[in-house]
């Protein structure tokens, strides 16, 4: 099971900036290295991640094989109004990730 | 002339046996490898939703009240809530276990009580599971200073000396020649630490992944070209035990994180 963490400020002032700080638990296997019996591991990476803020796309990124294990990605947005703040990471495998946050816009 | 070039032998010899065991670093002057450490990566350290050793601590906390073995018992079910019970039990081991007649570090305690209390088959080291609970129970001393009880282990930790001043391998080196005589000094780009084990288990980005100390300790080995100790070994806990000795005073990081 991924685990993802979020740090998103509870509340902020509108139009305020915000820093939005996600962690994910992923091996971000390359797919170039090889076992100790000599096999290729096979490529197992998050691919996709988005962030949704009351489902308008604000962030999104493509990653790659030569990404470190347990992605942390940190951006960060005007805070318009109060809401909801969705976040996607999808990869190899089916991989698939969900986590929400919500932030108070005063 | 002989007798001066013997005197003067006799003081080198002197002066290198003080260097080699008198060197060990005055506690006014011990710090953890973190003051080394980039603004960036004491960053992912400080912030618990920025440090990845933060999911092997919330893995671990399920396995605490996950009930296992044939006892069918939690760790929870003898020791409670381990916010309380496990407060500063991480900085002050390993510790001599009277039944073993032996220290045993962190790690063996965790797989004492899961072979003698629960009934289960001992967790392999450096298993998820392992890190997991080992980091689990050492991050409920974060902040609290190193403190071992030595009294009843002199013999293990003098094993433990012995083995940081000896010199092995093929590149014939020293734990001391690196951690005490030339720690803040770099190493290939990279800054030499004291070596004080004060986070472990901790998230290395080099491994991209938790760690124990053993392993460190099995890294180091290979470093100098010495054939590393096996997981478990009574020298590695030796080592582990002397180290921690040697850091007292020092706060408990867990999970910490280093380059």
């Amino acid at each position: 099971m991924a685990r993802a963490l979020i740090n998103v400020p509870a509340k902020a002032k509108r139009g305020e900036v915000v820093a939005i700080k996600t962690l994910i638990s992923h091996v971000m296997e390359s797919g170039f290295r090889y076992s100790n019996t000599g096999q290729l591991i096979p490529r197992n990476i998050i691919t996709w991640f988005q962030c949704t803020y009351n489902g308008e796309e604000i962030f999104s990124a493509e990653l790659h094989a030569a990404m470190a294990a347990n992605p942390f990605i940190t951006f960060h947005t005007v805070a318009t109004e109060s809401g909801k703040l969705e976040f996607t990471w999808t990869g190899d495998n089916g991989f698939s990730a969900t986590e929400s946050a919500t932030i108070t816009v005063e | 002339m002989i007798w001066r070039a013997l005197l003067l032998l006799g003081a080198v010899l002197a002066g290198a046996a003080s260097s080699a065991f008198g060197a060990e670093i005055p506690s006014g002057e011990r710090r953890s490898a973190y003051d080394l450490m980039s603004r960036e990566t004491k960053a992912m350290q400080d912030d618990d939703t920025a440090n990845p050793g933060t999911f092997s601590v919330l893995d671990g906390e399920a396995l605490w009240s996950a009930k296992a073995g044939t006892a069918d018992k939690a760790c929870a079910d003898c020791h409670g809530d381990a916010r309380a019970s496990m407060k500063g039990v991480a900085a002050r081991y390993p510790a001599f276990d009277p039944a073993h007649r032996r220290p045993l570090d962190l790690e063996q305690r965790i797989n004492v009580c899961r072979t003698e209390q629960q009934k289960a088959p001992a967790l392999a080291h450096e298993s998820k599971e392992l890190l997991a609970l080992t980091a689990y129970v050492a991050r409920q001393s974060r902040g609290i200073p190193i403190s071992i009880a030595a009294d009843r282990m002199v013999e293990f930790l003098d094993a433990g000396r012995s083995l940081f001043y000896r010199r092995q391998g093929q590149l014939n080196l020293a734990c001391s020649q690196c951690h005490d005589d030339n720690w803040g000094k770099s190493l290939a780009g990279n800054a030499i630490p004291q070596g004080h084990p004060t986070g472990y288990p901790l998230y290395r980005l080099e491994w991209q992944t938790l760690g124990s100390l053993q392993r460190r300790l099995r890294n180091c080995m290979t470093g100098m070209r010495a054939e590393p100790y096996a997981y478990g070994a009574p020298e590695n806990v030796a080592l582990e035990l002397y180290l921690m000795w040697r850091a007292r005073g020092l706060a408990m990081e867990t999970p910490a994180v280093r380059p």
